[in-house]
C-alpha cells in the first residue's frame, strides 16, 4: 500500500521549568520590554483571580471560574491580538478581556450575576463568555466568515479547554475553518482536567493539536507555561490568519492549578502530589526567574508592583460592590430590539411586583 | 417591476433575491443552497447572481449552520441560514436557544443576532422519516426568538422580507406541503408584511377559526363549505406564532363567542394550548362555548402510508365547528 498522508505535530518550548533555554531564543526575547509587560499583567491577572475567589468565599460573588495556571496563555493572547480582531472566549479568559479593555469591576460584575458585565464598551465586538462548551468555536468561524465576506484583514481568536475538544462543535468548527480557510485561531488551554475527567479520558489521540490534521489545518503543541513559546506560536498564527494563509490550532499545555470553579472541590478526584508537581511548572515563577536572571526585574520592583496591583484590584472591587442591581424591567428591555406588544403586560406587572416587594432583590 | 403569478417556494426565492440585491449584508448559508439551489429550489439562481461569498454551501453539519449564523449575525451581517428539513434542526438548536435568542439580552444590547433560520416543515408530501414533523412549539417556547410561518406565496414574500429586516433572530418555517400547491400574483415591490400580527383572511360572525401554515388551506376550505350551510366563520392566520398577537384573536372571539384552533402539530403543549389558555384567561365572558382544538395526534408522526390519518382534514374541522356551535 502507498502512504497517502503523513503528518506530525511539533512541540514548541524555549524556557524550561528549570529555567534552561531549550531552543534558541527569538531576538525579541533578548530584551526586557515585552517580557516585563507580560509579567506585570500575569501578576495582575493572578491578583484579580485571588481576589475574585476571596469574594466568592465571602458571599460577594457568584460561582467563579479561576484562571490560575493559564496566565502564560491568556496574557500573551491579550497582548498580541489587535484591537480590531475579535475575541470569542470561553469562561476562563478574564485576563484577555481585561487586556482588551474591559475594566476589572465589569469582569467582577459578570461573575457577580449581572449581564452588564458582558456589556462593557471595552469589549467592542468581542463575544461574551461562552458557557455551553465549545459552541464558541463555531461562532468564531462565523465571525471569521464575516471578515472574509467583507474582505477585512481581521482575525477571530477563540479559546476552549481540553474537554471541549471532545465535542462535535469543536470538530465541526475546525472542519469548516479548513474547508473555507478562515482567518481564525483556535487556542486549546489543555489544563489536563475537565472538571474531574482527566485528559487521557477525553481522547485517545496522543495530542489534541493533531485534531488539526484531520481538518486540514495547521496545528502545534506549545508549552503553555512558557510565555516566549506562546508569543511565538500566537504571533505566527495571527499573522498567517491575517495574511489569508488560513487557520491554526494551538494546543497550549498547562495545568489547572485551581478547582474547576469555586463550586468544585478537586481534592475529591485529583492527587495532591500531581498538583504539587504542577506548581513546579507554573508560569509566573518561571518567567520571574528568567527576568531575574537577566537583571530585568528585582525584588524591589516586585514589591512595588504587587502593591500597585493590590490597589488596582481593590478599587475595582469597591466599584463592583458599589454597583446596584439593574431594574427588573431590564430583563424585558433587552430581549428584543423593541418590546413585543404581548410582553407589555408582564413588564408592567414585574415592575409593580418589584415595587411591592421593596428591594428584596437587592438583599 | 414583476407582478408574476408564482408558488410559495418561488416567493421565498423572490424575497431572498430582493433583499440580497438591496442589502449587501444579507448572506445565505446551508446545505446544497448554492450550486444546487436548495433541495426545494428555494435558493435557485442566487449563487450565480450574488457569488459564492454570499451564498455559501456549508459542510454537512447542522450545528455548524446555526453556529456560523450566530457568529455572522453578531458581526452585523444578516445571515439567512437554511436547515434542509426541520427534522434535522436539533443539532442547531443549542445555537438558536443558548446563543441567538440570548445574545442581545446577555450583552445588554451590545451585540445582537439578526439572523433568519429557514426550514421547510410539516407533512403531506410522502417524505422519508424525520421529514414531516411540525415542531414549531419547541421554538415558540423560547424567549428572544420570533417564529413566523407563512401560508401563501404573498405572505411568504412579505413575511420573509420582514424576517430578514428584523433586528432579532427569526425562525421562519415554510410549510412544504403548500410550497407548490397554489399560485398567486406577487408583486416584487419590497414591501414587507408586519410581524407579530395575525391576518384575518375571512370575516365571519358565528365562530373564529384560528390556524397557521399549511392548515390554512383546509381551514379556508372548511369555512367556504360551512358558509354554504349558513355558518359564518372568521378565519385568522396567526402567521407569527411567537410572540402571539392575542389582541386580534381576542377581538375576534369577542365578536363570535366561539373558536376552533387548527394545527398540524401534536396537541400536547402545542401553540393551540397557549392560544386556548389565553382566551380562557382574558376572554372567558365572551365565550359561548369552550375553545376546541383540531390537531395532530400526540404520537410520533407516522411514516407516509398513515400520515393522512395524522393530519387534520376539512371533515375534522367542520365537525369541530358544528359541535362548538351546538354547545349550549
Amino acid at each position: 500500500m502507498d502512504t497517502v498522508f503523513e503528518g506530525q505535530i511539533l512541540f514548541r518550548q524555549y524556557l524550561t521549568a528549570q529555567n534552561e533555554v531549550s531552543t534558541e531564543l527569538p531576538e525579541w526575547a533578548r530584551s526586557a520590554d515585552w517580557l516585563t509587560t507580560c509579567y506585570r499583567n500575569m501578576v495582575l491577572a493572578r491578583t484579580m483571580d485571588n481576589k475574585a475567589i476571596a469574594l466568592q468565599r465571602t458571599g460577594q460573588l457568584g460561582t467563579y471560574a479561576s484562571l490560575l495556571g493559564s496566565e502564560a496563555i491568556d496574557v500573551p493572547v491579550g497582548l498580541l491580538m489587535q484591537k480590531e480582531d475579535v475575541l470569542i472566549p470561553y469562561y476562563r479568559n478574564h485576563a484577555i478581556q481585561m487586556l482588551r479593555g474591559t475594566p476589572i469591576e465589569e469582569i467582577l460584575l459578570y461573575w457577580g450575576g449581572d449581564e452588564r458585565g458582558n456589556a462593557s464598551p471595552g469589549m467592542g465586538e468581542d463575544f461574551p463568555n461562552a458557557v455551553p462548551i465549545a459552541t464558541q468555536a463555531m461562532h468564531a468561524c462565523g465571525v471569521a466568515s464575516a471578515f472574509r465576506i467583507r474582505g477585512e484583514s481581521r482575525v477571530a481568536l477563540t479559546l476552549c479547554g481540553d474537554g471541549a475538544t471532545s465535542k462535535g462543535d469543536f470538530l465541526e468548527a475546525l472542519n469548516v475553518a479548513g474547508a473555507w480557510q478562515l482567518p481564525v485561531v483556535f487556542v486549546v488551554n489543555n489544563n489536563q482536567w475537565a472538571i474531574s475527567v482527566p485528559r487521557n479520558l477525553q481522547s485517545g489521540a496522543p495530542t489534541l493539536a493533531q485534531k488539526a490534521i484531520g481538518a486540514g489545518i495547521r496545528g502545534e503543541q506549545v508549552d503553555g507555561n512558557d510565555v516566549i513559546a506562546m508569543r511565538e506560536a500566537l504571533q505566527l498564527a495571527l499573522d498567517r490568519a491575517r495574511d489569508g494563509k488560513g487557520p491554526t490550532l494551538i494546543e497550549a499545555i498547562s495545568y489547572r492549578l485551581s478547582d474547576h470553579t469555586t463550586a468544585d472541590d478537586a481534592t475529591r478526584y485529583r492527587d495532591n502530589d500531581e498538583l504539587k508537581a504542577a506548581w513546579e511548572l507554573e508560569p509566573i515563577k518561571r518567567l520571574r526567574t528568567y527576568l531575574h536572571s537577566n537583571g530585568w526585574w528585582d525584588e524591589t520592583q516586585e514589591t512595588l508592583w504587587q502593591e500597585e496591583v493590590n490597589c488596582m484590584v481593590q478599587s475595582a472591587v469597591d466599584a463592583y460592590l458599589d454597583t446596584p442591581p439593574q431594574p427588573i424591567e431590564s430583563i424585558f428591555d433587552h430581549l428584543y430590539a423593541e418590546l413585543p406588544e404581548s410582553l407589555r403586560e408582564q413588564r408592567d406587572w414585574a415592575m409593580v411586583k418589584a415595587m411591592k416587594g421593596g428591594s428584596h432583590h437587592e438583599s | 417591476m414583476s407582478h408574476e403569478t408564482i408558488t410559495m417556494v418561488e416567493a421565498v426565492n423572490l424575497a431572498l433575491a430582493h433583499e440580497m440585491e438591496k442589502d449587501d449584508s444579507v448572506v445565505l448559508l446551508g446545505e446544497d443552497v448554492g450550486t444546487n439551489g436548495g433541495v426545494f429550489r428555494a435558493t435557485v439562481g442566487l449563487k450565480e447572481r450574488f457569488g459564492n461569498r454570499r451564498v455559501m454551501d456549508t459542510p454537512l453539519a447542522e450545528a455548524l449552520i446555526g453556529g456560523l449564523a450566530v457568529g455572522m449575525a453578531a458581526q452585523g451581517l444578516k445571515p439567512v441560514a437554511e436547515i434542509q428539513f426541520m427534522g434535522f434542526v436539533f443539532p442547531a438548536m443549542e445555537h438558536v436557544i443558548c446563543h441567538a435568542a440570548r445574545l442581545r439580552n446577555r450583552t445588554r444590547s451590545r451585540l445582537s443576532c439578526p439572523m433568519v433560520l429557514r426550514a421547510p416543515f410539516g407533512g403531506g408530501i410522502h417524505a422519508p422519516e424525520h421529514h414531516s414533523e411540525s415542531t414549531e412549539s419547541l421554538f415558540a417556547h423560547i424567549p428572544g426568538l420570533r417564529v413566523v410561518i407563512p401560508s401563501s406565496p404573498a405572505r411568504a414574500y412579505g413575511l420573509l422580507l420582514a424576517a430578514i429586516r428584523n433586528p432579532d433572530p427569526v425562525i421562519f418555517l415554510e410549510p412544504k406541503r403548500i410550497y407548490r400547491a397554489s399560485k398567486q400574483p406577487v408583486e416584487d415591490n419590497g414591501v414587507a408584511l408586519p410581524l407579530d400580527t395575525c391576518f384575518t383572511l375571512r370575516e365571519g360572525s358565528d365562530l373564529t377559526l384560528i390556524s397557521w401554515g399549511a392548515m390554512i388551506k383546509e381551514t379556508l376550505e372548511s369555512a367556504e363549505e360551512l358558509a354554504e350551510e349558513g355558518i359564518s366563520c372568521e378565519v385568522i392566520d396567526v402567521a407569527t406564532i411567537s410572540p402571539l398577537d392575542m389582541d386580534t384573536i381576542l377581538a375576534s372571539v369577542a365578536k363570535t363567542g366561539r373558536c376552533v384552533i387548527v394545527h398540524e402539530a401534536s396537541r400536547n403543549l402545542g401553540v393551540g394550548a397557549e392560544i386556548a389558555a389565553t382566551i380562557a384567561e382574558k376572554g372567558l365572558l365572551d365565550l359561548q362555548a369552550p375553545p376546541v382544538r383540531v390537531t395532530g395526534y400526540d404520537t410520533v408522526m407516522p411514516y407516509f402510508r398513515l400520515e393522512n390519518h395524522f393530519m387534520p382534514n376539512t371533515a375534522d374541522i367542520k365537525d369541530a365547528v358544528r359541535q362548538t356551535l351546538e354547545f349550549v
